[in-house]
């Protein structure tokens, strides 16, 4: 296939570069919304009534087009990644926080009547007991927000070249070459499905204490439907 | 405790003006229907449930008056179910208070190896999740777990309700040795009259409302309820029960009725018996038969009734051995010492004399304690 890696000028970036481009736009976005969603998870966790309305928000927020976002942000942080990545951030709140409040609810009663009276005090009962026990519930939540926010980087391609391997779809249509479409579409699958490999050997790793063959699979969002996510995860 | 009471702020009395006297060094069990309030007590004892009056004293010392962190960690808690942590390995849960008191990791793991022994636990199973352990191996982790940091004080909330009664049957005797051993201040709750009166040195009954019915060792429970609740709650066989607290020493054996399988047809038919107990040449029994079938010659194993389970006279209850007389085909009951030897057989009628004598004992001691 004749040009099939031969990307544009205009893009300033070879092959590999877009690929490193796209990964850090997706996944810092991730990253960013987890450390977010640790502690806002802890709060609806502690606070019951505040659940609701935190899961209220963050779907109305995920409601809100990428476009919109943009449209309001490049007037704060131009026509830069930060403003593809921030948008990422604030929808991978909807399935991180969701995620980690029912992993840590989910942790026995009586697991945590045994920590309380073995005079666990209440950080190192967050620490030690309920997130390590959450962790497959939180890395099922980070599958699912990974994929996502790797199928969504393409978008940045409306702000000025942002979309890192999404920008070989606009420039497929500009210069007439639709390998490169081609290029664009395989390259985004091969890094979610390699990305959520990643995470489940993550998950492997670090919960040897789960029985065989019934780890938690990944939940999807539910709220909307994620048709990027599914056809990257494909 | 001194006249302990907790309220919940919709109002509900959980525990009313509870007043109990725990002895050191020995098992208190608390036992009550459900909602009577006495696993609240329990967990008033390490405050995970705070009392709305009242003190609790442990050693003359208000309990208030110690971090709570600091109290838990110096009781050991032992819950339905075991809690354990799914996410560490037996010897790391067992070490789990041990590191917190800073023990270091070396001398935690070797403890925590030394206590699944105790328990009656394979080494093998240290490096092993709780997920890969039966319900039985994981309630003895937990109960490894409250040992660990070898407390003064146990507390146990329906530790063994969750397993089946084989398991469960283990579980307890396990715990009745280990205290033997160690002889911790151990409170204890069920539901289950039968394992608070088999663990019990002292049992606590409780009604609905959170109030005391009465507070004894199992024999007088048995002996004298204090009401009708009381009388209820221990059942309808509390008589029968009751022989499990009797001696089957002082029972009149007899060996009339117990002949070798080699002896004579002379020594057969001395014994008048309508059934003689066939023993082999060790003297362990082997089975009744009628005395008219054996003198026809031959004894087969076959041909003999089975002897059902013996008791050994001294050891056994005479509970256990009334059990054996009602279990025998013939109506007796097969007495045998420590090696399975017979040592002579008791009547129903025997055992009724023995019943009737504990009783005559026990009224005179009672008249004796009585001023």
């Amino acid at each position: 296939m004749n040009g099939f890696f031969d990307i544009p000028s205009d893009l300033q970036h070879s092959w590999w570069g877009l690929i490193g481009l796209h990964l850090r736009e997706a996944l810092l976005p991730v990253l960013a919304g987890l450390l977010l969603a640790l502690p806002l998870a802890q709060l609806c966790v502690r606070v019951r009534w505040l659940y609701p309305p935190v899961l209220g928000l963050t779907t109305v927020l995920y409601a809100v087009p990428s476009l919109a976002f943009f449209v309001v942000l490049i007037d704060y942080t131009g026509q830069t990644e930060l403003t593809v990545m921030i948008p990422l951030a604030v929808y991978s709140l909807v399935v991180l926080v969701p995620a980690i409040v029912d992993g840590v609810r989910s942790v026995p009663e009586e697991t945590l009547a045994a920590a309380k009276a073995m005079g666990f005090g209440p950080v190192r009962r967050y620490v030690q007991v309920q997130l390590p026990i959450a962790v497959p519930a939180i890395l099922a939540g980070l599958r699912v927000a990974t994929v996502s926010s790797i199928s969504l980087v393409s978008v940045g391609t409306l702000i000025g070249n942002q979309g890192a391997l999404g920008n070989l779809l606009a420039d497929a249509q500009k210069y007439d070459r639709p390998e490169l479409a081609v290029n664009s579409v395989i390259t985004t699958a091969v890094l979610a499905v390699l990305c959520d490999a990643a995470l489940v050997l993550a998950r492997n790793l670090l919960t040897p204490w789960m029985p065989r063959g019934t780890r938690t699979r990944p939940r999807r969002a539910g709220r909307r439907e994620l048709p990027e996510a599914e056809k990257a995860a494909r | 405790m001194e006249s302990v009471t907790k309220r919940y702020p919709d109002g509900t009395v959980a525990v009313d003006r509870l007043s109990l006297e725990i002895p050191d060094r020995s098992i208190t069990v608390l036992v009550g229907p459900s909602g009577c309030g006495k696993t609240t007590t329990l967990r008033m004892i390490n405050r995970m449930v705070e009392p709305s009056e009242g003190t609790i004293l442990l050693d003359g010392a208000d309990i208030q008056q110690q971090p709570v962190t600091t109290l838990r960690r110096s009781m050991g808690y032992v819950i339905q179910n075991a809690g354990l942590f799914q996410h560490r390995t037996i010897l790391d849960n067992i070490a789990t208070v041990p590191r917190m008191l800073g023990w270091g990791k070396h001398k935690s793991r070797a403890r925590a190896a030394e206590l699944m022994e105790r328990v009656g636990l394979d080494a093998s199973l240290g490096k092993r999740y709780p997920y890969q352990l039966s319900g039985g191996q994981q309630q003895r982790v937990g109960v490894a777990r409250a040992l660990a940091a070898d407390p003064p004080v146990l507390l146990m909330d329906e530790p063994f309700s969750a397993v089946d009664p084989v398991v469960r049957k283990g579980l307890q005797d396990e715990l009745l040795r280990i205290q033997e051993e160690l002889g911790k201040t151990i409170v204890f709750v069920t539901h289950d009259i039968d394992e608070a009166m088999k663990l019990g040195t002292r049992v606590a009954v409780m009604r609905t409302g959170g109030r005391l019915a009465q507070f004894a060792p199992p024999a007088e429970l048995l002996s004298d309820p204090a009401d009708a609740f009381v009388e209820d709650f221990l059942g309808a066989d509390r008589g029968i029960r009751r022989l499990s607290f009797f001696p089957s020493a002082g029972l009149e054996l007899t060996t009339g009725p117990v002949v070798p399988a080699d002896a004579g047809a002379e020594r057969i038919a001395a014994s008048d018996a309508p059934y003689v107990l066939v023993t082999d040449a060790a003297g362990r029994p082997l089975g009744w038969s009628d005395p008219r079938d054996l003198t026809a010659g031959d004894i087969t194993p076959e041909g003999l009734l089975p002897y059902g389970r013996p008791f050994v006279p001294g050891t056994d209850s005479l509970r256990a051995a009334l059990d054996c007389a009602v279990l025998s085909p013939t109506g007796w009951a097969v007495a045998v010492d420590t090696d399975g030897r017979v040592v002579g057989v008791a009547s129903q009628a025997a055992i009724g004399e023995a019943i009737r004598d504990a009783h005559a004992a026990g009224r005179a001691d009672d008249a004796r304690v009585a001023p």
